[in-house]
């Protein structure tokens, strides 16, 4: 880079959310016509970050200097304003109209009269296109088109809005590998046009083949900023890893029991393929990888609740046939959601209601729900998880977080569980709830109920599994145990940078 | 730490406990308006507080109020039916035009309502099944449900003659001085308002309306439960169209016009929600006591009938802005 000229500098950010600090004292410079990478752990506070830059969020405290000049980005149209362009990962197209359309939506070239000048749109839209080196065509339906192509057409969008910053989080994560290689050559066409790329990604190789420079977050803390010639895969991953686990997680079990649950050959589509594997009684089995890795499908399909193309699963040397999450659930596995308010609570119903959901045969005398017994089991739980609530009346939705959680996780104890499926069981929840989940989990694997733990949360993983397995676009890329278990281990198997059986 | 909790512990408390008063309030406070309608209806009108007035308001609000039973819960489970006048003119000239083809009536009947259940099967296996919208759906099957009645009878009402008084007692006759029409309304009444508080199927749908993707996620079959949700809806209303038709001694195909948008207003009066996971039966039956206690009132003070459904309106627009203050105040609470 012949002169650093400073694009976008972010000083001192600290960003407050109820309960946690989400960035504190942040700093970020990004130079004209480079290619930044932004990377950290889930919960490092990049998405925070990149909303602050892109207008989504208001820091709280710090300064955004744009050009040299001191500016408050209110609200994205202001950021865009200015010349920010934000690719989010979900993308945020519409289906139903042309590409053009979409580029130019809430922008529409009008006639007079205000009916739109379709010429003049198609005609700016194939311009852009050109700039782009793509051949899509401005009249195509955006639902024809496939992600990689979609991916552009958002970032034309952005361009169109003459942006000299784009923010891209997670770009890749749906792509193809020659999708992957178009982007790029796009990316690095657009820096010697001197536009700056701001680049979120988990996946270290591609921070190597692309950027310029990258900067480390890590539990809402600035950590450094480096060339990326000068630094090598395995500082990036310390760097970003590196942090003491907490001493607060139970002690791990010292032996294994009984097979409980075999897996094999399980497979769909392109979500997950020839997952194998086996858990024993008392034993915690946890699952890393990055989001996306097929881990929660995976569990879904043992489950019956989404399909599955080949695989048998063994419970206790039996062959279960699940042809719906009743069969599961009648069988003894339970699969606690990731997502408690989307699916997995009745938010407007009674906590009472709400542990009996998932058995209602508990509580039911024939075809009527026996009042007695449902408070009784709901009291029960209530007790034995700590839920604090001022009664078994009371709706989930007006409980903490942590209370909520262990509502749901006491759903799942009242089917009587031999297998509890886990996905990121404490997310979003303080430190103290989460501490009480961890046991409650450990305790649970004491009484020999098998539990897969899913957690993108690698202190918990490492704290909490007795032994880990690491998927890796739908594959299982190895299994750690013991004193194997350990975040450069799991960042290496995760990120696919070796590919082991 | 202990602290902290303890504090927002006490503060979900004092809010839970204020819901709680509100929805206590939501149907003590309907009955009280009930109540006091009824007061100034007596003050305003000689006419009001007399037997034959409250027994022929009664008669008036029966077949309502075992159709609002069932739009109570298509509205739990998170839909609505709008098939239901339809369904009820369809099972009552069903059964007439059988009737007067020469069927026993008791047969004909029988087979008024397995029409009934056919078109809450094709509903809940559209709904439930396919997944189309309870709108699109109940809608056709509305036109679906009145083109066949009108289809049925050529577009005029068919005279039932000498139907045996077993028949026509259903809709006319009395028992200890109470019509028989309005026993049966409050039979179902009664029946409906304990399961929806007690059966466990109920309880299901209580889930599917709440969140449907947490109740599949609970292993609860929620295609089955919105199919079984639909029939229920449509054998109430084929029961209101028997009753329709053994009051009136005629298969009207127009019978039950509007009906549906009445007792959905009246389910929605008495604290159901359209987002699904609440509604009490007990509420949805004021509600369409309310609504007939304002047409009643209109008539005896010799307002013109042109202001029902104007009325109507505005207190279904009342109660339904009431509903959703305290939701919003709820959420963001």
């Amino acid at each position: 880079m012949p002169v650093n000229e400073v694009l976008l500098d972010v000083r001192d950010i600290v960003k407050r959310f109820p309960g946690t600090v989400a960035l504190s004292g942040v700093s970020l410079e990004i130079f004209k016509g480079e290619i930044h990478a932004l990377v950290g752990e889930n919960g490092a506070g990049k998405s925070t970050l990149m909303n602050i830059i892109g207008g989504v969020l208001q820091a709280d405290e710090g300064e955004i200097f744009w050009n040299g000049q001191k500016v408050y980005f209110a609200d994205t149209r202001h950021a865009q304003e200015a010349g920010i362009g934000f690719v989010h990962q979900e993308l945020s197209l519409c289906p139903d109209v042309s590409v053009a359309e979409n580029i130019f939506m809430g922008r529409m070239p009008v006639k007079a009269g205000g009916m739109i000048d379709y010429d003049e749109l198609y005609k700016r839209s194939s311009e852009i296109l050109k700039t782009l080196n793509s051949n899509i065509s401005p009249k195509k339906q955006l639902r024809e088109l496939n992600v990689g192509e979609q991916q552009i057409v958002e970032i034309a969008k952005a361009l169109s809005l003459n942006c000299k910053l784009l923010i891209l989080d997670e770009p890749t994560s749906s792509l193809t590998e020659n999708e992957v290689e178009i982007l790029f050559r796009l990316l690095r066409s657009l820096k010697s046009q001197g536009i700056s790329v701001l680049y979120i990604s988990h996946r270290l190789q591609e921070i190597f083949d692309l950027c310029d420079r990258v900067t480390v977050l890590r539990d809402g803390h600035y950590i450094m900023t480096r060339l990326v010639s000068e630094v090598t895969e395995n500082d990036l991953i310390l760097s970003m890893v590196g942090r003491n686990i907490d001493a607060m997680y139970p002690d791990k079990s010292e032996e294994r029991g009984q097979l409980i649950l075999k897996i094999s050959n399980l497979s769909h589509a392109d979500d997950f393929k020839n997952v194998e594997f086996e858990l024993y009684k008392g034993e915690i089995l946890g699952f890393a990888g990055l989001i996306g890795a097929g881990r929660s499908e995976m569990a879904r399909a043992i489950c019956g609740i989404d399909p599955k193309d080949s695989g048998e699963i063994y419970v206790y040397d039996q062959k279960l046939n699940i042809s719906g999450y009743g069969d599961a659930i009648r069988n003894g596995i339970g699969y606690m959601t990731e997502d408690r308010k989307e699916q997995g609570l009745f938010l407007n119903l009674e906590v009472k209601k709400n542990i009996s959901a998932a058995k209602l045969s508990n509580i039911a005398n024939g075809i009527f729900i026996d009042d007695d017994r449902e408070k009784r089991l709901a009291e029960r739980f209530v007790t034995s998880l700590n839920i604090k609530v001022s009664s078994i009346e009371q709706p989930v939705e007006s409980l903490s977080g942590g209370n909520q959680q262990k509502v749901m996780l006491g759903k799942w104890l009242a089917i009587e569980p031999r297998i509890l499926i886990m996905d990121e069981p404490t997310r979003g929840i303080d430190v103290g709830a989460k501490a009480e989940i961890h046991a409650l989990m450990r305790q649970l694997a004491e009484q020999g109920v098998g539990i897969i733990l899913i957690s993108s949360d690698m202190p918990e993983i490492i704290g909490m599994s007795d032994r880990v397995i690491v998927m890796h676009e739908g594959c299982i890329s190895g299994e750690l145990s013991g004193s194997n278990i350990t975040e450069e281990n799991i960042m290496t198997l995760a990120s696919g940078v070796c590919q082991t059986k | 730490m202990a602290q902290i909790n303890n504090e927002t512990n006490l503060t979900s408390t004092a809010k839970s406990s204020f819901w709680q008063r509100m929805m206590a309030i939501r149907e003590m406070g309907l009955l009280l308006i009930i109540i006091l309608l009824m007061i100034v209806l007596s003050l305003a009108s000689p006419h009001f507080f007399t037997a034959s007035n409250i027994t022929t308001t009664l008669i008036g609000l029966a077949t309502d109020g075992i159709i609002a039973v069932g739009m109570t819960i298509a509205l739990v489970s998170g839909g609505f039916d709008l098939s239901v006048g339809s369904v009820l003119a369809l099972s009552g000239v069903t059964t007439g035009a059988l009737y007067i083809g020469g069927m026993n009536i008791w047969l004909a009947t029988v087979l008024g309502l397995v029409i009934s259940v056919g078109c809450g099967m094709v509903n809940g296996y559209f709904i439930g099944k396919i997944g189309i919208n309870p709108m699109i759906t109940t809608l056709s099957m509305m036109n679906i449900a009145r083109g066949a009645a009108y289809v049925l009878t050529e577009g005029s009402p068919l005279s039932l003659a000498q139907t045996p008084k077993a028949f026509t007692n259903l809709g006319g006759g009395t028992v200890l001085g109470i019509p028989v029409i309005v026993l049966i309304f409050i039979v179902i009444a009664v029946i409906g308002d304990y399961m929806m508080r007690h059966s466990a199927f109920i309880r299901q749908v209580f889930y599917v309306g709440s969140n449907s993707k947490a109740a599949s996620l609970s292993g609860i079959n929620v295609s089955k439960v919105k199919f079984l949700v639909f029939i229920i809806v449509a054998v109430l209303s084929g029961i209101a169209g028997i009753l329709t038709l053994s009051r009136f001694n005629v298969a009207t195909p127009s019978a039950g016009l509007g009906t549906e948008m009445r007792v959905m207003s009246a389910a929605i009066i008495g604290g159901a929600s359209l987002s699904g996971g609440e509604g009490t039966v007990f509420g949805a039956v004021l509600g369409v006591i309310l609504l007939a206690l304002v047409n009643d009132g209109l008539v005896l003070l010799d307002v013109s009938v042109y202001w029902q459904d104007l009325i109507s309106g505005i207190i279904l627009l009342a109660a339904v802005t009431l509903d959703y203050i305290n939701h919003t105040r709820r959420r963001t609470a």
